[in-house]
């Protein structure tokens, strides 16, 4: 059967960085077309702990898109319903050793000239802010500006929020980039008929390598593949999101070996999240118990009151991770009419606004919120195998 | 026995019920070193569930069928040298390195023992048997209402009841075994309320032919129900839960054949407990973490696929009773032996003695189709979710309700079973969606058909964080940390 | 014809012993679970849930549905209807989580 219709883009991928899209498109003006082979958070969004951190980046782009995207946050949790459980709690990192503390405040202060804020936390103070925390550490930072939302809730309603300009086309997958004859876009071919727009983005998180190369461009998107446990329901007993000094390096790690560090957050529902792990095995979803022994075995550490606490449930996520961890943003020199809006690793939750608005910002011809050249689509071209 | 406490086992057994005690010693007087893993202290799963030594019970047999069945897999079972782990709650089995599967479990009554087990095999026989269906109603949270099978499990090993005066409700044969016993340990049981049609054995012993032994509980169960006074209602169920905390009366209501009740024709029962349930679901969650291959049931829950020698479709474990597809003890016994021929057959390197697996197919197979028959009878029909109110909890656990699930297929784009989950909570608490994920499924499907819910669940049982942590180097080979209690 | 599930199975148990509800003794029988034992003296709820505060007890029975969960001797989220009751086990009324004392 086909179908044409016609709106101003299209955005390929429901998930948080989709949605951003299409709100921000929306509220520039523009109609959008949402599409998406699975349901609404079907990808990496619905396994996301739901992290809107600064604390983790070092002084560079992905930190200023962060910090930007940490206030438009903040717009957004005014404007959408409770239920997305966004949380200005803040962040504590904390360090075993002096060595770590020594790197921590190096990084901290490399932070501070973005505009982070970071707060050194002695020793003895550390269970001030977090009476549950083991003692014996060397100290911490706290990072007032770190918040964590609800990832498919926040999703869901900022595809709602674009009301009567945003249409949702789920469980229809794309199986073309339509182009003219000089090969600019005018739409997608999907499974059920064809979508017509000038404008393409492709904000399919993991699969964003997989789409591009149907649009006949390498972007060179991999897999990571990450474990949460999830605890029983609980009162508060962590107040922010706790975790260890080595989780920076873990993230900015290009290895492919399993990488685990102790990150810990309570949630508005009650359960203790329990993460982090960092594994390049493609799309493997087969339990690792050696996994789940390490993250419980590290938050118990942190967090002794834990060890007599059940974890209920875990589940598996893959983060798109690009070869220089910083996402693809904007237009595809390539293929005009393509834009690129994937490959945010394990920031996806926090970056997911300001690359909305970097992407309206450059769909409406308006001046760019910050300088987008450092996450050009095109730029790995040079390396990239296709 | 292995040689030594590092050794694996040639077979883990994963239940000790009718399938896998058959399965076990089957495998064991085969010549196999077995492991037996089950939860409770006491075999017989849930069908053979009976009071513990400590009650002096000197009739178990009375609330059980084929009791002797039972007893006699005991005997075996205590003659043989299986390995018997009671008390050991599996979370988690995985494949090693070197071919071998590692059954992860925790310990103690309710699982929450600090010793971390992780027990090698060579093989897996899965025989998890099954949990009870329920289908919210409003009301339905109410202390004194519980499930069928729920209030037959605590009869037969705690020797108690939920209430005086129990009307008994939900579909499938099941509902009347209950029924029988509650009213045979001193209940009143004014009325078996049926959403079907059709009410089993009771009312076409013509399907029983083939099934001898199917008759004499039918004509048992039906002689039963008229001398306690039961009354036996079809495309009847209960719409409503009268009473705040604690259970004062029922309405029922008429069904049409799309079980969407019938406005104007409730009518309301006294009683004190409601005992409610909707058949069984087979509980598959260890083998589909493992990517086992599963099939439709014909009452619309999801099953394992098992070839003929009971092998699912991941080469090595095998699977017997309700874990097939519900069917009860006698077919959960003949499948439980011939998965513990094939196991070994696979071990010696040589085929199973042809004419026993002969034999066994030929019941088994007559038996599985009586099952299936018995079961298309009582799949639940879509018109179901019509006696939901906005406000009626779904998710008991977390409590979600209809409303908020409708919302979410509504107004924020979920289609299916794991988005609502997502954008609602239900199915993200305890129970990890055991009694709401048929519900959750139905309402995710709208209008279109419900695809039974997956029974994805990573942990089979909650791991404490201490046992998920420990290098759990231990095989299981010490003595047990409840020790085993009967039999 | 029997009047009470015991008188059916023939049941001679060993000498009953008290458990506490709420501080209130509940009769207890050998072998009962912690579930069993309130049954028998009438109790079908021992706690409340999270959200609305409504009472809970012992419901699929199997130990699958988890809402029998109860604080028995200070230890939140038992399984009442799996765990045995044992001499002068005191079970408190868990409200929501159960896990109160460990809050910030």
């Amino acid at each position: 059967m086909l179908s044409r219709r016609s709106s101003d883009v299209i955005v390929v991928g429901a998930g948080v960085v989709g949605a951003a899209c299409a709100y921000y498109a929306s509220r520039a003006g523009l109609s959008v077309t949402v599409v998406d082979r699975g349901p609404v958070a079907g990808g990496t969004t619905g396994a996301g702990e739901g992290n809107l951190l600064v604390s983790d980046k070092e002084h560079g782009p992905e930190l200023d898109l962060a910090l930007l995207s940490t206030g438009l946050w903040q717009e957004l949790a005014e404007l959408l319903p409770p239920q997305i459980e966004f949380e200005p709690k803040g962040g504590l990192v904390v360090a075993a050793d002096e060595t770590a503390m020594r790197a921590l405040r190096d990084f901290a202060a490399g932070q501070r000239t973005a505009g982070v804020r970071a707060d050194e936390i002695p020793a003895d103070r550390l269970r001030e802010l977090e009476p549950h925390l083991t003692p014996g550490l060397a100290g911490g930072f706290h990072y007032p500006q770190d918040a964590q939302v609800m990832p498919a809730l926040a999703a869901a309603h900022l595809l709602r929020a674009g009301g009567d300009r945003v249409c949702l086309r789920l469980g229809e997958e794309v199986t073309g980039l339509l182009t003219t004859a000089d090969g600019a876009v005018r739409g997608v071919r999907t499974a059920v008929g064809e979508v017509s727009a000038p404008y393409v983005v492709n904000a399919a998180g993991t699969w964003g390598g997989d789409f591009a190369r149907l649009a006949g461009v390498a972007l060179p998107v991999l897999p990571r593949r990450g474990f949460v446990l999830v605890t029983e329901p609980l009162p508060r007993v962590v107040r922010r999101k706790v975790y260890a000094a080595d989780y920076v390096a873990d993230v900015a790690s290009g290895s492919a070996a399993l990488q685990t560090s102790a990150v810990v957050e309570g949630t508005a529902a009650g359960p203790v999240l329990i993460g982090a792990s960092r594994e390049r095995v493609g799309f493997d979803r087969t339990l690792s118990t050696e996994v789940l022994r390490r993250l419980a075995a590290q938050a118990t550490a942190l967090f002794p009151v834990l060890a007599g606490v059940r974890a209920m449930r875990t589940y598996v996520g893959f983060r798109p991770y690009l070869p220089d961890h910083l996402p693809a943003i904007g237009p595809d020199p390539r293929v005009p009419g393509l834009l690129h809006a994937c490959g945010h690793e394990g920031a996806g939750i926090g970056l997911a606004p300001a690359t909305g608005l970097l992407i309206a910002r450059s769909l409406s011809g308006a001046e760019p919120p910050l300088d987008p050249g450092p996450f050009h689509p095109a730029r790995f071209d040079a390396e990239a195998a296709v | 026995m292995p040689a030594s406490v590092s050794d694996p086992y040639d077979l883990a057994v994963l239940g000790a019920g009718a399938a896998g005690l058959a399965g076990a010693v089957t495998a064991a007087e085969l010549g196999l070193s077995v492991a037996l893993l089950d939860a409770a202290p006491q075999t017989g799963g849930q069908f053979y569930r009976h009071p513990a030594p400590a009650f002096g019970a000197v009739r178990p047999e009375a609330l059980h069928h084929d009791w002797a069945a039972f007893a006699e897999l005991r005997r075996r079972l205590e003659r043989s040298d299986i390995r018997r782990l009671s008390g050991h709650h599996v979370w988690a089995v995985t494949k090693e390195d070197g071919d071998l599967w590692a059954v992860h479990a925790v310990t103690g009554p309710d699982g929450t023992g600090e010793q971390a087990v992780r027990v090698r095999a060579r093989t897996i026989l899965l025989a998890t048997g099954a949990y009870e269906r329920q289908l919210p109603f409003p009301g339905w949270t109410v202390p004194g209402v519980v499930g069928a099978g729920g209030a037959q499990a605590m009869l037969k090993s705690g020797l108690v009841l939920p209430g005086k005066r129990i009307v008994v409700a939900g579909s499938g044969p099941l509902l009347l075994a209950v029924a029988s016993s509650l009213a045979a340990a001193g209940a009143q049981v004014p009325a078996v309320i049926e959403a079907s049609g059709y009410l089993g054995y009771a009312r076409h012993p013509g399907a029983l032919a083939a099934n001898p032994r199917k008759l004499v509980e039918a004509a048992v169960h039906g002689a039963a129900l008229l001398r306690h006074r039961v009354r036996l209602r079809t495309r009847s169920a209960v719409t409503e839960v009268h009473g705040t905390d604690r259970v004062a009366a029922v309405t029922v209501t008429r069904l049409d054949r799309d079980w969407r009740p019938v406005r104007g024709t409730g009518r309301r029962i006294a009683c004190d407990a409601l005992a409610v349930g909707h058949g069984l679901v087979p509980q598959i969650e260890l083998a589909t973490a493992l990517g086992c291959a599963t099939r439709r049931t014909a009452d619309g829950t999801s099953a394992l696929a098992l070839n003929a020698h009971q092998e699912t479709s991941v080469c090595g474990l095998w699977a017997a009773g309700e874990t097939g597809g519900v069917g009860g003890a006698p077919l959960a016994r003949t499948e439980g032996e011939l998965a513990g021929l094939a196991a070994a057959a696979r071990l010696h390197g040589r085929p199973a003695d042809e004419g026993r697996v002969r034999a066994l197919r030929r019941r088994r197979d007559r038996m599985r189709a009586f099952a299936d028959a018995m079961a298309a009878g009582h799949a639940p029909a879509a018109g179901w979710t019509d006696w939901l109110t906005d406000d009626t909890e779904v998710c008991r656990c977390e409590e979600v309700t209809a409303g908020t699930l409708r919302e979410a297929v509504s107004d924020l784009g979920a289609r299916d079973a794991r988005t609502v989950k997502l954008l609602t909570r239900a199915g993200m608490g305890w129970c990890q969606g055991r009694m709401c994920g048929t519900a959750a499924a139905c309402l995710a499907a709208g209008d279109g058909a419900a695809e039974p819910p997956a029974e994805r669940r990573p942990f089979a049982v909650p791991v404490p964080l201490s046992a998920l942590a420990s290098s759990d180097d231990s095989t299981g080979g010490r003595p047990d940390a409840v020790p085993p209690v009967d039999d | 014809m029997a009047r009470t599930p015991a008188e059916l199975a023939g049941a001679n148990p060993g000498a009953s012993f008290e458990i506490t509800m709420d501080g209130r003794p509940v009769p207890a029988l050998p072998g009962q679970s912690v579930a069993a034992a309130l049954w028998s003296a009438g109790i079908l709820a021992w706690r409340t849930t999270r959200t609305t505060g409504r009472p809970r007890g012992a419901f699929c029975g199997i130990g699958q549905c988890y809402d029998c969960l109860a604080t028995i001797n200070g230890e939140p989220n038992r399984r009442a209807c799996l765990v045995p009751a044992s001499p002068g086990d005191a079970i408190t009324t868990q409200e929501g989580h159960g896990h109160a004392r460990i809050g910030v």
